[in-house]
């Protein structure tokens, strides 16, 4: 961590600013400790306005990336794609597919860098972990009855326990809504520290399901509650409610990772997941991710983007970057 | 860790086509000033010479106020609201197909960032234009009587720190309610007023209607002086001002004036804090400061003082200086070396008062005038830095216990132009904006213009209203009967 400058009283990236006035961390050993002191928190935490927000989203997508920037960030955001199928109709022919896409996206250009995992239903875990072992691309697994969670905590930690033991590296989690937009805080809480044991070394995304959470305040709240029970990972969306992941509920979402970093000096990842379909989308996340919670972020181990078609058009894109031309769809795979 | 630098992004000055000299705009054609008399308009972002621009003297004074009222009195008075309101549409939609263009020229001219020429003020000149078009027809409903009369000619002066958009404030109004204009735009910003002459010849507007004259503070006087102008409107310094109200005393011209600002952005401790840091930068450097209604005193509840400047610190550190036409700059060049100075001055000033002086680190240019981002902290209403506008990128911090101390702060200036307040509660915005001796009075978000909305200040920020129904009222001499 960087230090203040003495001369200059200047901050350097990563300082741990220590918001005393609003957050301490002795206050946080105190907070998971009961249903009301949980509340009290989250309720307590600084609002949101949606206008200011959203303002700020949009002046920070207005960024213009451009030639050698855009260059950095293509390949960034590969490195950082969730490679996704999430479908009733998902095979292992189709999932042995998207592993050879994650492992080589391009193949006519081995340069392009691999992405950082691929994601799939549980019982699809086997035959990814196989196709992908020794490719450094991790094995995400969702579970704990997604997308809605709508069961009982023996099942979702049997489903978790699977997934793990199927070979997953990562486990993504979704959040009981019902109990969070009910208040019972606690609940949620207990969840996800739940399932955090049950993931025993894989790590944990925690899904919020922003689109039924609604306000950015949950936003906010949800993501410390994810924060504070072990999420390694807070991740927007399921991708199968709309709206799914957007800039401001990121930008909410990045802000909370900062502060958590500053207050407790652990760091915590983010993903957005869904609808996040061009380069030029993927490019403006980047952006929010390097203004708001800083460099620190701008690696797979600390932000990911869960999609599929994105991948495609940042190859396209990335073509065009280094031909001059763009190629017709046929030139890149469908997987 | 990778560091993710933005590649230069420079928006192409082809768009625009800077001639070597300009002359006068008088009864719808340039002209050249009688004495021959020129001065230079330069880039402030690299002291480029941008073009020669005739300087107004007497007698030019005199033809532009001759034509403007030969059109007032044969055409523009005689013209249906409904004619008048058809050209204003035309300049509106001219204005926004030639948008790019100047939004360039305006950010080479005055050194603003090209992201905010682009998004705030050409957006918002063209809004001013729409928005006045459509009173032309309606005057008669705009609570001044059944038949309000437009004064006649309308001498304004503008400043340089929004030259376009003060130009729209300044013309749209009055034309829409009949009157004629000579214009005069800042020395140092000249260039986006002399394409909106080249817009309004290409509108057709009737000759004389709009009058541009160039020039300095002595044209700016022979204007506000002529016998035969009617109605004066300025926006500027409070020094200016002065001068100009004591010059219009005695005699029947109205006038109208918007001058300076200290304005409080006052943050409670139940604010939207990430919002509130946004809006404090946004209060204070956009436009480098050069805003009359800047939020140049911070006032902080001091429960959530450390926090808000830990944050406010940390942004600081990502706003981006320098080139103006860069689409990713944030913070520009100070639009003259004069204005470099009385930066420097004044923050030298607050540095021997005793308060703690903090920028963010950042490189500036070696050519141009530039000045970092600054803030101060530390510093009290007994500050120079607290009482006098400074009119660049310099914050100074107060702090403040309780709702009432807070209003008594804001209030303690001489000015009264506008104020920010942040805070979730919003009975405590209603009181606030009730307690608050300021024209405008933003809640949870600053430095925001609408054309419907009207903007003005108390005491020593000056009087009369411009924007919304109340502008027309600048410019139109109520009827007797109000009918309606």
């Amino acid at each position: 961590m960087g230090g203040r400058d003495g001369d200059k009283g200047v901050l350097t990236q990563g300082t741990r600013l220590g918001l005393v006035t609003v957050l301490n961390e002795a206050h946080l050993a105190d907070v998971t400790s009961s249903q009301a002191s949980l509340r009290q928190f989250l309720l307590g935490l600084p609002s949101v306005d949606q206008v200011g927000a959203e303002a700020r989203a949009a002046t920070l997508a207005s960024r213009s990336i451009k030639t050698t920037a855009k260059q950095f960030a293509i390949d960034l955001a590969i490195s950082m794609i969730d490679l996704t199928t999430l479908e009733g109709q998902d095979t292992p022919g189709k999932v042995r597919a998207l592993c050879a896409k994650a492992q080589r996206p391009d193949p006519s250009d081995p340069s392009v860098p691999r992405v950082a995992a691929i994601c799939v239903y549980p019982d699809l875990v086997s035959t990814a972990e196989a196709a992908l072992r020794g490719s450094g691309v991790k094995v995400a697994s969702v579970a704990t009855g997604f997308p809605s969670g709508r069961t009982t905590l023996e099942v979702k930690q049997a489903d978790t326990r699977a997934a793990v033991a199927a070979g997953a590296d990562e486990v993504d989690m979704v959040i009981d809504r019902g109990a969070f937009l009910a208040g019972r805080y606690a609940q949620v809480f207990e969840e996800i520290s739940t399932v955090k044991q049950a993931c025993g070394s894989a790590h944990l995304k925690v899904i919020l399901e922003t689109g039924e959470l609604a306000t950015y305040d949950n936003v906010r709240r949800a993501s410390w509650l994810a924060m504070l029970a072990g999420a390694d990972f807070i991740k927007t969306s399921t991708g199968k409610v709309s709206p799914a992941a957007t800039l401001p509920v990121t930008l909410i979402m990045l802000e909370a990772v900062r502060d958590f970093l500053d207050i407790t000096g652990r760091q915590v990842g983010v993903k957005p997941a869904g609808g996040i379909r061009t380069t030029k989308d993927a490019i403006k996340y980047l952006v929010l991710v390097n203004e708001t919670a800083g460099a620190a972020w701008l690696s797979p181990d600390w932000f990911r983007i869960g999609a599929s078609s994105l991948l495609n058009d940042l190859l396209m894109q990335r073509q065009k970057m280094t031909t001059g031309r763009y190629a017709g769809p046929d030139y890149f795979t469908l997987d | 860790m990778v560091t993710f630098e933005y590649a230069p992004a420079p928006e192409s000055r082809a768009v625009v086509d800077i001639k070597s000299s300009y002359g006068l705009f008088i009864g719808g054609e340039f002209t050249d000033p009688a004495d021959g008399a020129s001065f230079k308009s330069i880039n402030p972002a690299n002291e480029e010479v941008l073009a020669d621009i005739a300087q107004a003297g007497v007698t030019d004074v005199d033809r532009a106020v001759a034509a403007a009222r030969k059109a007032f009195s044969q055409t523009w008075s005689k013209m249906s609201g409904r004619d008048r309101g058809k050209y204003l549409f035309r300049i509106a939609r001219i204005i926004q197909e030639r948008a790019r263009e100047l939004a360039v020229l305006e950010s080479i001219d005055n050194g603003k960032p090209i992201r905010e020429s682009r998004d705030v003020d050409i957006p918002l000149v063209a809004a001013h234009f729409f928005y006045y078009a459509g009173w032309a027809d309606k005057l008669e409903y705009a609570g001044y009587g059944v038949d309000p009369r437009p004064h006649g000619v309308a001498g304004q002066i503008i400043p340089w720190n929004f030259p376009m958009l003060m130009l729209a404030w300044k013309i749209a109004p009055a034309l829409a309610t009949g009157n004629t204009v000579v214009l005069k735009p800042a020395e140092t910003t000249p260039l986006t007023a002399l394409l909106f002459a080249e817009i309004c010849q290409q509108a057709d507007l009737p000759p004389g209607v709009v009058n541009i004259l160039t020039g300095a503070g002595e044209t700016g006087r022979l204007l506000v002086e002529h016998p035969d102008v009617d109605k004066v409107a300025f926006t500027g310094s409070t020094e200016v001002g002065k001068a100009i109200a004591r010059s219009v005393a005695g005699t029947s011209k109205k006038a109208t004036l918007e001058l300076g600002g200290k304005a409080a952005n006052i943050v409670f401790d139940d604010a939207p804090l990430d919002q509130a840091v946004e809006g404090i930068v946004n209060g204070i450097f956009f436009n480098q400061g050069h805003v009359c209604c800047a939020g140049s005193r911070l006032l902080v509840q001091e429960s959530v003082y450390d926090d808000v400047l830990a944050r406010l610190k940390r942004r600081l550190a990502t706003l981006r200086v320098g080139d103006p036409l860069d689409k990713n700059t944030d913070v520009g060049a100070i639009n003259s070396a004069e204005q470099l100075t009385r930066i420097r001055e004044l923050s030298e000033v607050g540095e021997a008062e005793g308060a703690e002086r903090w920028s963010p680190e950042c490189v500036l240019p070696e050519r141009g005038f530039w000045f970092a981002p600054t803030v101060f902290t530390g510093v009290s209403q007994a500050h120079r830095i607290a009482r006098e506008e400074i009119f660049g990128p310099v914050l100074s911090v107060l702090t403040f216990r309780t709702p009432a101390e807070a209003v008594e702060k804001a209030n303690n200036t001489p000015y009264g132009l506008s104020a920010g307040v942040w805070t979730d509660k919003g009975s405590r915005i209603l009181w606030m904006s009730q307690q608050l001796r300021a024209g405008v009075v933003w809640a949870n978000t600053f430095n925001k213009f609408d054309p419907t909305s009207p903007f003005g200040g108390y005491k020593e920020s000056g009087y009369g209203r411009e924007g919304g129904r109340h502008g027309l009222g600048a410019y139109l001499v109520p009827s007797e009967r109000s009918g309606r």
